[in-house]
């Protein structure tokens, strides 16, 4: 079987035929970090504090094994008996019962208990290495997992036969060509409290678990991974009831493509200043303004075009609750409730202080997955600002843009900002990641409010730069024609110089 | 279960105390050989008469390691008198042995 291969296939500096063959843990997302999974037949160490996800890791990647991938696992718990770690992980959907029964699972529960053992003379861990061995020919595994087995520390007295015995059995572990998830808990000043990492050397995994501002946040780092590219960031991850995800920034690279086909704004006259053609499919599109100026109006719009072309659209409100928005729109002459019956538009509202940032995250990720839209609106993005950081923010951001890029999935964010001053400041953040940035503004003169808004940027595209005023009817979102002249020919050059009767247009 | 009595098991009936001893080993390695040698001397001393040794390979019955928590070879557990007690290791530092076998008190 020959493989065409492009140019774009051949890495430089790598061959392919030098890349290690990789054991998938099926987790989601880990798999994608380390390009195809755990190195095969190795071990590889996960570290972590206490409550850091490292057996739900090791135990996932056991159950996985055995479930999808037809690679029956041992698990091999030193701290947990096996009964209480079964009805830990059923609340997972694992059922360690069946899988034992059906002989893809073998758990051994090693128990130490320093007060009941007296050492006399030499000795050696050969009883920790049959029982090991019975447990893999049991069952054939290929998959075993040590969980935790510096445990051992607390139960024996002689630190040297323990470490020479750990060295042995992880070079023994190599010689079964099992795939091993060795955890460790994490020391200080050391990746593992016993130094394991010293013994374990092909890949490490660290698991951190913070909590800022009483939001806590799970990330995932590949400290080591010998032999393999893998991605250096720390990830962040989530457990939840489906278990553990990691969220990698979808493509390492930008590798997007650049769709050319166009959407409507939902507004003929935004799309013309779009070129006469409105977005581009797959695109993200921000919408920023100061309260009231009309963002969540000219992203109901966007919705109900999109579902009037009969595309899915999926909502985050960060702000309002459904019910909330469908009755501000309806005043505004947008009826969004059929695209609800129907099942093109669904809604997923929350505060967003619920969760932390990758919670949110992975949520957003999975209901898009679940999902499957080819529209996505995030109303308003700025309220997660609240949540995490400046850098969090963004990151986070990054990554979810770049997964719905991926997805070519037509993005809009709204974005609430205090004041014109602040444009920069708030949303450089998320500005570059932006293809098309549509400002709003308010304006009060002679007693009335004016509404206006311009496109800042929309890549790819002529688009208007012309400030244009609009009013909020009971038949919509209404541009107003550009003051005298054709379109595009008018006095003004930018937002903020217009006068006359349309003047005040924006900003 | 399917034990494995080697010819040295030695049997006192009507003893007071019998000491069911069970010495756990994986192969007959120096250490085993020892561990066994120095057991026989210490129960000729201290319990003629009134103890059993059994002796289990673990290269052999692999799936009896579970069921005594066998971790270390060789291990020797007492199972009687309650409770059960573990000793790991060759059996050489006899003091040792005898404060696990609570055939002394520990000093």
């Amino acid at each position: 079987m020959t493989n065409p291969t492009s140019n774009l296939d051949v890495p430089g500096h790598i061959g392919r035929g030098h890349d290690l063959a990789k054991t998938a843990t099926g987790i989601r997302g880990l798999d994608e970090i380390t390009g195809g999974g755990l190195p095969k037949g190795r071990p590889t160490l996960v570290c972590g504090g206490p409550g850091s996800g490292k057996t739900l890791l090791a135990v996932t990647f056991l159950v996985n094994g055995a479930t999808r991938f037809d690679e029956p696992g041992v698990l091999m718990t030193f701290e947990e008996n096996t009964d209480e770690l079964a009805s830990d992980v059923a609340s997972l959907g694992f059922d360690f019962p069946e899988l034992i029964a059906a002989g893809k699972l073998a758990v051994d529960y090693v128990r130490v208990e320093r007060s009941e053992i007296e050492e006399t003379g030499e000795y050696d861990l050969e009883g920790l290495f049959v029982r090991l061995d019975y447990a893999i020919r049991t069952v054939g595994a290929k998959r075993v997992v040590l969980d935790t087995i510096e445990s051992l520390f607390a139960g024996l007295k002689d630190d040297g036969v323990l470490r020479a015995e750990l060295r042995r059995l992880f070079r023994w572990l190599k010689d079964q060509g099992v795939t091993a998830v060795i955890t460790g808990e994490r020391g200080e000043g050391l990746l593992t409290r016993q130094g394991l990492e010293e013994y374990v050397s092909d890949a490490v995994i660290l698991l951190d678990h913070r909590v800022h501002d009483q939001v806590s946040t799970r990330r995932l780092r590949v400290v080591k991974y010998r032999g393999s590219h893998h991605g250096t960031n720390e990830y962040p991850f989530l457990i939840n009831a489906d278990g553990i995800s990691v969220l990698p920034v979808s493509s390492m690279a930008l590798q997007h493509k650049a769709p050319l086909e166009r959407v409507s704004s939902g507004i003929a006259l935004l799309d013309e200043m779009l070129s006469g053609q409105g977005y581009y499919s797959g695109s993200t599109i921000l919408v920023s303004g100061a309260a009231g100026t009309g963002k969540t109006s000219l992203a109901a719009h966007f919705l109900d075009a999109a579902c009037r072309r009969g595309e899915r659209c999926l909502c985050f409100l960060f702000e309002e609750s459904p019910p909330q928005l469908l009755r501000n729109m309806r005043s505004i002459g947008v009826d969004l409730e059929p695209w609800v019956d129907t099942g093109l538009l669904q809604f997923h509202a929350d505060r967003p202080s619920r969760y932390g940032l990758e919670t949110h995250l992975v949520t957003m990720h999975q209901v898009v997955s679940e999902f499957t839209p080819t529209v996505v609106v995030i109303d308003p993005v700025t309220n997660l600002m609240t949540v995490g950081t400046y850098a969090d923010v963004q990151a986070m951001l990054t990554r979810l843009i770049d997964h719905l890029k991926t997805e070519n999935i037509t993005a809009m964010l709204t974005s609430l900002m205090p004041g014109l001053t602040d444009i920069e400041r708030t949303e450089t953040t998320i500005s570059s990641l932006m293809d098309t940035w549509i400002v709003l503004g308010n304006d009060d003169v002679g007693g009335y409010h004016r509404r206006g808004l311009y496109v800042l940027k929309s890549r790819g595209m002529a688009h208007s730069n012309e400030a244009r005023e609009f009013t909020l009817t009971n038949q919509g979102l209404h541009m107003l024609d550009a003051a005298g002249g054709p379109r595009g020919t008018s006095e003004d050059v930018g937002p903020g110089r217009r006068e006359g009767r349309h003047g005040h247009a924006a900003l | 279960m399917a034990m494995q009595l080697s010819e040295n098991v030695v049997t006192a009936p009507s003893a007071a105390q019998t000491y069911q001893l069970r010495l756990y080993i994986a192969g007959q390695t120096p250490k085993s050989v020892l561990a066994l040698r120095n057991l026989q001397q210490i129960c000729e001393q201290h319990l003629q008469g009134r103890y059993q040794i059994e002796m289990i390979d673990l290269l052999q019955n692999p799936q009896l390691a579970r069921g005594d928590q066998i971790l270390a070879v060789p291990t020797l557990v007492r199972r009687l008198p309650e409770p059960i007690k573990k000793i790991i290791g060759d059996l050489s530092n006899t003091d040792r042995v005898l404060v696990g076998l609570d055939l002394r008190v520990r000093s």
